[in-house]
């Protein structure tokens, strides 16, 4: 019955994505949306695909990753390459940029996931900052002008890829190797204790959560024209951070909810980025101080409508925040 | 000689790296958190340090205290503000917490006065060159050398001779026993970071002086990368802290020198990377086992 329910769910979630998928659809092609609203979207959609994949690492596998701009800019232009230099169709690229991340977190996250907490945000940080370097001082793509990369993006292909992320990220998260990921989250030396292969997982997730950002990475390099070095700096990877943190740490809704919201603040706050910061920093300073939780905790929206419970992200503690 | 020439370089840059890892190292053996703010107060120390030469016509001297006693208050406001509510709280919520400090500082700076960068003048240290051996050694660079050794032994005194030190010392061992023999351990965190972040601008005045430029951003790099000459050194130990910042410096600059200069700043995070996997608990720290 229960299995039944939440089959159900799926295709009703389904249904009602492809609904949105096509009005959005005709509003773009019958010119009712202006490309601001148009550039709005597609960004707010590549920050939700960036946002759910961070949750991954962070809130399912509790591995506090703060180079995450390393790996949408490895699928930036590993994309952009693709596409401008081999003249190869964009949806290969895509999947190029997302592989390559992909192939890029395998190689940060074997040495690095030996560590733990604010070692391992160390060492990805300085991965983001190496990526960083590299990309500046690396004349084939530009170096620090950047590449010039042509207007590829478009709502379907957004569309699709963050239909995709989702879907794989949440039942990843349902599946026995998202369970394994919780547990590790929950504690890992009892996950370990319990015959859980934590390094597989957590290499596994880091990995995942890389291929998404990539898949982003693309879509982002092919959305603005122009990637630089510069667009992909700590600040970038903050960004990111702070959908997942506020969101809740372990909530994929949450990353979603903040995400869309971040996104409509940072678009109006676009003239004044002194303002958006000071904001930014202030907001994730009082969440910790006054809700570490984040806004949804660990639980789901769906959870609230007590429809599929098993979307859940791991039980809800209600005394203790028990990420890492 | 070029060689030489580019470890005297790599010694100075060293010690200003030595004088922020100090903080960094301080504040992670007390309270077991990575300041990320650290850079910033570094910077905001470089800004006193100018402010009050240009704007006070103060001397050398009497701005390097100034920006010290300045950023120790900035320490103990940060410490007390954001950091004491989370003392225990997760990891994850702390180093959150300490990235936002960080940006709300550097984003607070570029708010009321601008990204634009100042330059300190070049007039406030005599500035003669040195010839020995082949070498030019800037008379600046002496004296900056000088201040963070002596800065340096000032700090190894107060943690071994004084009772704050002892305290100090006791409290990074175990807090909780610390607490039971009577120590007052808020008031020593207080200390720690008054110290660590005394030693941060006065490494801002100190780079100010060196490098000329400063800017409201330029906190972060020195920042991590002092970070990085803490974990060389063995995060927690002092010692380890000023042999690591001064060996990342003379890594630098004898890559600069060989004609990498455009890599510099990926060098220091390679060997952050390589130590963390090789040797994680650095240099001189011992390998504690994790218990259930």
């Amino acid at each position: 019955m229960t299995t039944l329910k939440r089959i159900n769910g799926f295709w009703l979630s389904m249904v009602l994505a492809l609904v949105f998928f096509g009005a959005v659809h005709l509003l773009i092609s019958g010119g009712v949306l202006n490309s601001f609203y148009i550039n709005t979207l597609f960004f707010m959609a590549i920050n939700i695909i960036l946002a759910v994949s961070l949750h991954l690492i962070i809130g399912i596998t509790g591995q506090f990753s703060i180079g995450h701009a390393g790996f949408l800019a490895v699928g930036a232009y590993a994309s952009a390459i693709m596409t401008m230099k081999l003249q190869i169709p964009f949806s290969l690229a895509l999947l190029v940029g997302g592989v390559t991340a992909a192939v890029a977190g395998l190689l940060i996250g074997i040495p690095s996931l030996r560590l733990k907490g604010d070692y391992l945000a160390i060492a990805t940080l300085g991965f983001g900052e190496i990526v960083r370097i590299i990309l500046l001082n690396v004349d084939y793509v530009g170096g620090a002008s950047g590449m010039t990369v042509t207007h590829l993006t478009s709502w379907p292909w957004v569309f699709a890829c963050l239909l995709i992320t989702i879907i794989v990220i949440a039942n990843f998260t349902n599946s026995t190797h998202g369970r394994a990921c919780i547990s590790i989250r929950e504690d890992e030396i009892a996950a370990d204790s319990m015959g859980i292969n934590t390094t597989y997982y957590k290499v596994a997730a880091f990995v995942i959560g890389s291929f998404f950002a990539g898949i982003a990475g693309g879509l982002y390099a092919h959305h603005f024209y122009i990637i630089q070095p510069t667009n992909f700096g700590f600040l970038k990877s903050f960004d990111i951070l702070i959908f997942v943190v506020l969101g809740g740490l372990g909530s994929m809704s949450g990353a979603v909810i903040a995400a869309i919201l971040l996104t409509i603040v940072s678009t109006f706050l676009q003239d004044y980025p002194e303002t958006r910061m000071i904001i930014y920093s202030l907001v994730l300073i009082l969440v910790m101080i006054y809700r570490p939780k984040g806004l949804l905790g660990t639980r789901e929206l769906t959870s609230f409508f007590r429809l599929r419970r098993a979307v859940e992200g791991g039980k809800q503690n209600d005394n203790k925040h028990t990420v890492a | 000689m070029e060689l030489i020439q580019q470890l005297v370089n790599g010694i100075s840059l060293g010690s200003i790296y030595a004088l922020i890892a100090l903080g960094y190292t301080m504040v992670y053996g007390i309270v077991r958190l990575i300041n990320f703010a650290h850079g910033d107060v570094f910077m905001i120390g470089a800004f006193v340090g100018f402010y009050a030469i240009t704007g006070l016509h103060l001397g050398f001297f009497s701005a390097l205290l100034l920006a010290m006693a300045v950023c120790s208050l900035l320490g103990v406001l940060i410490e007390r503000i954001a950091y004491k509510p989370l003392r225990n709280a997760t990891k994850i919520a702390a180093l959150i917490t300490a990235i936002g400090v960080s940006l709300l500082i550097e984003y607070g700076v570029i708010y009321i006065r601008g990204a634009q960068p100042e330059a300190y003048p070049g007039t406030i240290l005599p500035d003669k060159k040195i010839e020995l051996f082949g070498v030019t050694i800037s008379s600046q660079s002496i004296l900056i050398l000088c201040t963070s050794i002596v800065l340096m032994i000032l700090l190894q005194l107060i943690v071994h001779k004084t009772k704050i030190g002892k305290a100090m010392r006791a409290v990074s061992h175990d807090a909780e026993a610390a607490r039971l023999m009577g120590i007052n351990v808020d008031h020593t965190i207080s200390a720690t970071f008054a110290i660590g972040s005394a030693l941060a601008g006065a490494a801002g005045v100190i780079f100010g002086i060196y490098y000329i430029k400063i800017e409201p951003l330029m906190g972060i790099i020195p920042g991590l990368k002092a970070f990085v000459a803490a974990v060389f050194g063995g995060i927690g130990i002092i010692p380890g802290a000023m042999v690591g910042g001064l060996a990342l410096g003379v890594i630098e600059a004898l890559v600069s020198g060989l004609g990498y200069s455009l890599w510099r700043d990926g060098v220091a995070f390679i060997v952050l990377i390589l130590i963390l996997i090789f040797r994680p608990s650095g240099l001189f720290g011992k390998n504690v086992r994790e218990k259930v």
